[in-house]
């Protein structure tokens, strides 16, 4: 039998009310957008026609649902499951995750009604990275809704079915890993053709699909970390400290790795020197990379990582290291030429705040009616 | 497995995944497209413009395209750049006390934003479901508004900020120049000119094939300043009319000869391009190395077909029984 149970509880409490105001102010606006158009609610423009729905909705929302992707990595390559407590939890945010990244890619669609295109094979352009994040981002949804099937099959106790989707799985999670090294690193790709555009300290051309994966991993580990910690301090559980220490392990790898990388690539391509420029893109990159680095240090040492609460702080770094490298990249530093300039309106950023809400919502509904959280390691 | 054997299977395997993105992703990439041998095109000459914008009007009503009022003085199109209503715009260049005309100190100049039909479209290169598309005789670039999606990669995907959305209507489209030659007006197709150039009254927008605007260039660059040269207005080929006029100083460049892979749109003026808000090209086009990268990690689905394989194994002896649960 499975040691995963529903937490139950009320559902209407206090914070979710909120959340749901929130939710309800997003919505309005996102209405807005349908009925007037875009212009109305959002700031986009002819220079930046990619704000924060893109860049922080899709690209950075997908980069921090890789939890389940980082998971799978670890747990299905390379052991035989004593991660298992962290996986369904892990799923659940990364199936909510990409669920509003896809969402939020449709209604960031200026031809929205016309979406059905891109399924289309004859319409197929091979040579666009957004052909490939479009249809891998859309089956990756698909396979997460299978891979999270088990829970919901549990509760209603559909043994049968159960089992026989528990034969094919291996296949589902093997999609769950490719998928998503294929469509975010292309998300990295999508910089290439942008060329001078984005900022010289960003624009790694031929290495933007590697540092894109890097990135993504990084954000997947340290939601695993965060939510796995916040989810004990919530609901109470039992510490899962000493199994999340060795995930830490290979976060350390990830963030040396990106790090290195980073710092090779601006050699080989002779601008290491504009880290040092004094300028905003270099203040940006200084502060990425000190986001890249705290995680390092906390994590390196084994006093340190013993500590929740000190491992919280190395997975929020990391969580915002991976997302201020992709909003430096895509947004902050990004300049189309003269005459250019975006700040995103309230509106905008009401829409955005609505579907953070409404992923907020959807996890605590979802592990208090469905069996996703370990009670505990023995049980 | 033992936890130390675990990482260390971890690390290496993972290392060893992202080395082959990493190759995959440095392959070489492609070469820029080179230039159609019977490319239609325009040169624009930034000396000869007068600033009247009569090639603004004349595309919107070439378009069927709305003029845009800013000011009190309904007296003509006040577009001061490209948006959902404008395909074509004059912009100008002012230093100083802009009392000289084609002076880079004290002085101003005009220079056309338009389409610039790319000979390596960045816009083509990026949108998924085609809906840009480049002629293979021609070179023009037109767009499939009953395609898009509205995506907007052309418009980050184009080194001119060309395409437009038309972000206030609920159901906008992407808004560009295809030279006259969209569906429903087809000037080019029917052996008309360009609606800017034709209304051009000094040939500052010139129309013509690539090659012969780049012979007409180039005669152009090769003059002295002070000069008396016989400029033709219309097409190249068969100008309907010259005038007598001294040469300028000249710049010694040809925006659009090699910018990216080049233009079949060419520009040259006296003033230097990045003061007429040209962007910073080399000469390889982006949309040549993000298709080389796209296609080396990709190679039309094999590589991730292999890839699958191999998951799907290791997945499987990795899953036994006990953890079928899940
Ligand atoms: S200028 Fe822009 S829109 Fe025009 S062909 Fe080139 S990339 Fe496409
Ligand atoms: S907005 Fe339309 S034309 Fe432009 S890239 Fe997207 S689908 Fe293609
Ligand atoms: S070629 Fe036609 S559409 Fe393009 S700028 Fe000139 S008049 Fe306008």
């Amino acid at each position: 039998m499975s040691a995963h149970k529903a937490l139950g509880g009320r559902i209407f409490t206090l914070p979710f009310m909120i959340l749901g105001i929130i939710a309800a102010i997003g919505i309005y606006y996102m209405a807005q957008r349908f009925i007037l158009g875009m212009g109305t609610v959002a700031n986009i423009n002819g220079g930046f026609p990619w704000g924060i729905w893109v860049v922080f909705d899709v690209v950075i929302g997908t980069g921090l649902a890789c939890g389940g992707y980082a998971l799978a990595f670890t747990v299905y390559l390379f052991n035989k499951g004593q991660y298992h407590p962290l996986v369904r939890p892990a799923l659940l945010a990364s199936l909510l995750g990409y669920a509003l990244g896809g969402f939020g890619a449709i209604f960031d669609m200026g031809r929205w009604w016309q979406f059905y295109n891109i399924v289309l094979p004859g319409n197929w352009n091979f040579n666009s990275a957004m052909l490939e994040v479009g249809l891998c981002v859309a089956l990756y949804i698909l396979v997460l809704i299978i891979e999270f099937a088990p829970v919901y099959l549990e509760k209603i106790g559909a043994k049968g079915l159960l089992k026989s989707l528990n034969k094919v799985m291996f296949f589902f999670i093997a999609l769950g890993v490719l998928l998503p090294t294929m469509h975010q690193s292309s998300l990295g790709s999508l910089l290439i053709a942008m060329g001078y555009k984005v900022d010289p300290l960003w624009q790694s051309l031929q290495f933007q699909p590697l540092l894109a994966v890097i990135s993504a991993l990084v954000m997947g580990y340290s939601i695993v970390i965060f939510e796995a910690s916040l989810s004990n301090v919530s609901f109470g559980g039992k510490s899962e400290t000493p199994l999340l220490s060795v995930l830490a392990k290979v976060a350390i790898g990830l963030l040396v790795a990106f790090v290195v990388i980073r710092m090779i690539i601006l050699m080989i391509q002779g601008k290491f020197g504009l880290i040092f420029a004094g300028d905003f893109s270099s203040l940006m990159f200084m502060l990425e990379m000190a986001l890249f680095i705290i995680p390092l240090f906390i994590l390196a040492s084994p006093a340190r990582r013993q500590n929740g609460g000190k491992l919280l702080i190395a997975a929020v770094s990391m969580l915002f290291s991976g997302a201020l490298y992709r909003f430096n990249a895509f947004l902050f530093t990004f300049d189309p030429g003269p005459g250019y300039s975006y700040f995103p309106s309230a509106s905008e950023i009401m829409v955005t705040l609505g579907i953070i809400a409404i992923e907020i919502m959807a996890y605590l509904v979802v592990v208090k009616t469905l069996p996703v959280l370990h009670s505990s390691e023995q049980a | 497995m033992k936890r130390r054997e675990f990482l260390k299977k971890s690390l290496s395997t993972g290392t060893a995944t992202l080395c082959t993105v990493a190759a995959a992703g440095s392959a070489e990439a492609r070469e820029n497209l080179k230039p159609k041998e019977d490319a239609i095109g325009m040169l624009y000459d930034s000396t000869l413009c007068v600033g009247c914008k009569a090639c603004v009007y004349k595309c919107k009503e070439v378009n069927g395209m709305p003029p845009v009022q800013e000011s009190e003085i309904y007296a003509w199109d006040e577009a001061r750049d490209l948006s959902g209503d404008t395909m074509n715009v004059i912009k100008i260049y002012q230093d100083g006390t802009a009392a000289v005309k084609d002076s880079e100190v004290d002085g101003f100049a005009f220079e056309k934003r338009s389409c610039m039909h790319c000979v390596d479209p960045g816009c083509v290169s990026v949108c998924p479901v085609t809906a840009m598309r480049q002629d293979p005789i021609t070179g023009i670039v037109t767009h499939h508004a009953d395609v898009c999606i509205g995506c907007r990669n052309c418009m980050v995907g184009c080194p001119y900020n060309v395409p437009q959305f038309e972000y206030d209507d609920a159901f906008g489209q992407i808004i560009k120049c295809q030279m006259c030659n969209q569906k429903g007006v087809e000037r080019i197709d029917k052996g008309m000119m360009t609606g800017c150039a034709e209304a051009c009254p000094t040939g500052a927008t010139l129309f013509g094939s690539r090659t012969e605007l780049m012979a007409e260039a180039k005669r152009r660059m090769d003059l002295k300043a002070g000069e008396i040269y016989n400029y033709p207005r219309g097409d190249v080929r068969t100008p309907d009319s010259f005038h007598e006029k001294e040469v300028p100083e000249y710049k010694k460049h040809i925006w659009g000869e090699t910018e990216a892979g080049g233009t079949n749109v060419l520009h040259i003026s006296s003033v230097s391009f990045d003061k007429l808000g040209m962007p910073p090209l080399g000469d390889r086009s982006a949309a040549s190395i993000a298709e080389g990268v796209q296609h080396s990690l990709y190679s039309y689905l094999a590589l991730p077909a292999v890839a699958l394989a191999g998951l799907a194994i290791t997945v499987r002896r990795n899953t036994d029984d006990k953890e079928e649960e899940l």
